[in-house]
């Protein structure tokens, strides 16, 4: 009961962050909701199901590119979009024409992902390929894709990526209102995607990852098919990072192969390790937080945020296992081992 | 009467080395089976062959007329076949209830998963086979806490609740105390009123309390069959195995 209020509090502090909080700031926490929403799908995967995937840059690349498409098109009113006419490209590529319409690029943004994501889970789980071979084989996926995106310059807009948006459905981009509706949009994908992934894990799917994390053989040996569940969830969480990521360029007007690449895919996993990947809620407060500090130790120190990130993660994984999360529920277990002592006193007093 | 199992000629070919050179088993319904032999013999090879663990390079498999030599696992678990590894293999960090809960016989596929909720009935059921394995007033703990024989019977008891056909047992006394060998022991016979046992054991004092079937494994093949009597009057026995005095079967058993 006592969780449930602190998830309530913790929603209701989001959607009245616009009441609060500078257009900037406010703006800057769009971004980081994104990244909660990401971080959701880490700890479903990582934390229940025990699959690293070092390669969740790429669903949210893509999901951000298909929103981008999208973008680009409505700015371009028409015409061909400017970087293709820079690569001396005459006509729209065939595979672009779909993204002119909005539902077509939103439901691209979803689907592409996780098809993706089902696709590569779906072959190597059931070829058993588990652990680390599966983080490198994610991995590796990221570089394709990263290649790919740079060496198609007159596709995908190379290194610079696509930008230079000016409307969504119409509305101005840089309207503080418009803004402000993404912003809460965010926050209610967000709280939807904690509910329904709450649900999930607290049902008996929930039970059913933690074992195939913990004993994936027994799991095989009780009758279950591993594999299902697991290309299940990998690509559910996939489609959660595609999602986050066309939320992402709406709010930040930009996608480049950097922020899909092999850093940002590192990243997305740090946060669920330092909120706690085995919490939901602590994943989340984990992408808050780590980005929050690397805005403000980037604008006020930008040569320490590297070295700061790569300290913070060697103590999260010598010290504090459980991240944030763990900090907390330890404290809590704390609190209710004083409050048993106490009634085991009070009844040794009445005996 | 069908038996329950069939192994005909089965070889298992681990890249040159033959763990099981043409193995041929009959299992009868409410049979408990016996399977001792020295390490090495082809016993555990021979469970990982009937529950799809391991893949036979010959021979067929025959779950009362099904050939199952080819079938995934979690296919032979759900026709009936439950097994019980050599170390306890539960789930740590779920509780004792929910290792029950998972185990309980019922569709497995993903979406009937997704909403799946225990009705009063199945509660009845898991309460009934905690108590019977006295963990019911553990249920609310971590598996993970429970002492190591407490860890063997929930596995065991996971493995009765789906009700299975054939229970193969490999070891399942490893590691308990003198009083929890005696009641698994007693326990046994209770088992094969619903199913037919298959269980590896390397204590003889245990085989020769509670077993009616004995087969003897040697290097991959059945030495013999037949009561435990029977068995160690076997010469080819007494040569391979026995014969070789207490210490053979003592060194095997630790």
């Amino acid at each position: 009961m006592n969780k449930r209020w602190g998830y309530w509090l913790f929603f209701v502090a989001l959607f009245l962050a616009p009441f609060y909080l500078t257009e900037f700031r406010l703006s800057l926490l769009g971004k980081f909701l994104c990244f909660a929403i990401v971080a959701v799908g880490i700890s479903l995967i990582w934390g229940y199901t025990g699959i690293l995937s070092l390669g969740h840059g790429v669903y949210f690349g893509l999901g951000a590119y298909c929103m981008a498409m999208y973008l680009k098109l409505e700015a371009s009113q028409g015409h061909l979009p400017d970087f293709m006419e820079w690569s001396s490209v005459r006509e729209l590529p065939w595979f672009w024409k779909p993204f002119a319409h909005p539902v077509v690029a939103i439901a691209a943004a979803i689907v592409l992902p996780t098809l993706l994501a089902a696709l590569l889970s779906y072959f190597t789980f059931k070829n058993r390929i588990q652990g680390v071979y599966f983080s490198l084989l994610s991995q590796a996926v990221v570089v394709v894709f990263v290649t790919l995106f740079i060496g198609k310059q007159e596709w995908t807009g190379g290194t610079n990526g696509l930008t230079n948006f000016s409307t969504v459905f119409g509305f101005s981009l840089s309207s503080p209102l418009t803004q402000i509706v993404l912003y809460w949009l965010t926050a209610a994908v967000l709280a939807l995607i904690f509910v329904m992934t709450r649900r999930l894990t607290t049902g008996r799917l929930g039970k059913v990852l933690i074992a195939i994390r913990d004993a994936e053989n027994r799991v095989r040996f009780l009758g279950f098919n591993p594999t299902v569940y697991k290309v299940f969830v990998y690509s559910l969480s996939a489609a959660f990072a595609g999602v986050a990521g066309a939320l992402f360029v709406l709010q930040v007007g930009l996608i480049s192969p950097e922020m899909m690449g092999i850093i940002p895919s590192i990243e997305m996993v740090l946060w669920a390790a330092v909120g706690g990947r085995h919490s939901l809620m602590g994943a989340i407060m984990g992408a808050i937080v780590m980005n929050t500090a690397k805005s403000f130790l980037s604008e006020n120190y930008p040569d320490l945020w590297l070295l700061l990130l790569g300290a913070l993660f060697v103590v999260v994984v010598l010290f504090v296992p459980k991240g944030l999360a763990g900090i907390y529920e330890s404290l809590a277990a704390v609190r209710i081992k004083e409050k048993r002592g106490h009634e085991c006193e009070a009844r040794v007093d009445v005996s | 009467m069908k038996p329950v199992l069939m192994c005909r000629d089965v070889v298992v070919d681990f890249d040159g080395f033959r763990a099981l050179q043409g193995v041929d088993l009959a299992v009868y319904p409410h049979e408990v089976r016996f399977l001792i032999g020295p390490n090495g013999a082809g016993k555990t090879t021979l469970l990982d062959v009937i529950c799809g663990r391991t893949r036979a390079t010959d021979g067929r498999v025959l779950f009362f007329s099904h050939d199952i030599t080819k079938r995934p696992e979690y296919e032979i678990v759900q026709m009936g076949i439950a097994r019980k590894f050599q170390s306890p293999s539960i789930f740590p960090f779920l509780t004792v209830w929910e290792n029950m809960e998972l185990a309980m016989r019922q569709d497995r596929r993903l979406r009937s998963v997704l909403r799946a909720k225990l009705t009063g009935e199945e509660k009845e059921m898991m309460a009934a086979q905690l108590e019977k394995i006295g963990l019911l007033d553990e249920r609310h703990r971590l598996a993970g806490s429970l002492s190591h024989g407490q860890k063997q019977w929930l596995e065991i008891g996971m493995q009765l609740i789906q009700r299975p056909q054939l229970l193969l047992l490999d070891e399942p006394i490893a590691g308990m105390s003198a009083a929890e060998r005696e009641r698994t022991g007693e326990w046994l016979h209770e088992m094969a009123e619903h199913c037919a046992v298959i269980i590896v054991e390397h204590d003889m004092d245990f085989v020769r309390r509670y077993s009616k079937q004995v087969t003897v494994m040697h290097e991959g093949k059945v030495l013999c069959e037949g009561s435990m009597d029977e068995v160690q009057q076997n010469e080819q026995v007494i040569d391979v195995y026995l014969g070789r005095g207490k210490n053979a079967c003592c060194a095997s058993g630790m």
